[in-house]
């Protein structure tokens, strides 16, 4: 193995695989320090990218936030994220969605992915 | 006396620190050195160690230096150094490693920097160039290089385009984020002069 990849898998701060999709809705459990406090903010967007980048894996989530388009890029392996839940399943026929950023309403909006019926049963995975 | 050892440059990367901050790192393989010879001030008119570091074939070495290390029992060595004599009990055939360094150590890394070749005076000094457009007409040459009657001549060490890169570079005053011991890895903050692979000397403060 690339002796780089060696480092990187001994330097990896947490151990989170990701469960979610591109054009997935997720809710990334964010912590934030305020001063000496610590609280969780939670920030809920469709996964527009993922860039594999070995330990600087990022994913990028997109919202509409008052009318204005927000987009923030998470570094997979922060220790700063507490948890990401999967909300929706979208339907997406490629891997960079840069093009909801030219839409907006209703034409920004992804079709819902159909699950088989054993799988819609069970709960909205969970990432610890 | 100041510690100091050989390594070689492997690759940037990104540290998480325990409160979540990301710092960009280069990881270095420092060590494991063998003292091949100490010079003393009897001897050699000033103290230090000489160091060998990387393995090598013993065909691929001089006669003189691969008669040396067979007499002290040494494996053969790629690349040779000096470095201070900071530790009176070292001696000739023993071992340092990157435990001679602590996490949070402020270093200077010596390196030798990629060749650039020959190239103009915006990369080389940093001028800073014409206008590219609104009809300039002068985009990155180097401009006036002196006035005319007085003095008549181009100033010695007037700074102009010619070879660059291809040189010893010192960076000083950097961090070492984090040691690997077992596999004598050493992570450093921010960017060290060099390409991959080539030897670098990591000096403590």
């Amino acid at each position: 193995m690339d002796i780089m990849q060696v480092i990187e898998k001994e330097i990896k701060p947490v151990d989170r695989s990701i469960d979610f999709e591109i054009g997935d809705t997720v809710r990334v459990h964010y912590k934030i320090i305020e001063g000496n406090k610590e609280r969780i903010q939670v920030y809920e967007g469709i996964v527009i990218a993922i860039d594999n980048k070995g330990i600087s894996k990022t994913f990028t989530v997109r919202k509409i936030s008052f009318e204005v388009g927000v987009e923030r890029v998470f570094p997979l392996y922060s220790t700063r994220i507490a948890k990401i839940e999967t909300v929706r399943k979208g339907k997406a026929r490629r891997a960079k969605l840069y093009f909801l950023r030219d839409r907006k309403g209703k034409s920004a909006k992804l079709k819902e992915k159909r699950v088989a019926k054993s799988a819609k049963n069970e709960a909205a995975p969970v990432n610890q | 006396m100041r510690k100091a050892l050989f390594g070689k440059k492997i690759g940037m990367t990104q540290y998480v620190k325990e409160d979540g901050t990301v710092v960009p790192v280069t990881a270095c393989e420092l060590g494991p050195c063998v003292v091949v010879q100490k010079k003393t001030i009897e001897k050699d008119g000033y103290e230090a160690l000489k160091l060998g570091f990387g393995d090598q074939k013993i065909q691929r070495l001089t006669k003189p230096i691969a008669e040396d290390l067979k007499k002290n029992n040494i494996a053969p060595k790629r690349y040779f150094g000096e470095i201070e004599a900071f530790d009176p009990s070292l001696e000739v055939g023993s071992e340092i490693r990157c435990t001679i360094f602590q996490e949070n150590d402020t270093v200077d890394v010596t390196g030798f920097s990629k060749g650039k070749g020959f190239a103009g005076v915006m990369k080389r000094h940093g001028f800073g160039g014409g206008r590219k457009t609104h009809g300039s007409n002068f985009h990155r040459a180097p401009g006036s290089i002196g006035a005319y009657t007085f003095p008549a001549e181009v100033w010695k060490g007037k700074r102009m385009p010619g070879r660059f890169g291809g040189e010893k570079v010192t960076v000083k005053n950097l961090k070492i984020v984090k040691i690997l011991e077992d596999k004598n890895i050493v992570l450093i903050s921010g960017a060290i002069p060099g390409r991959r692979n080539s030897l670098i000397k990591v000096t403590v403060k």
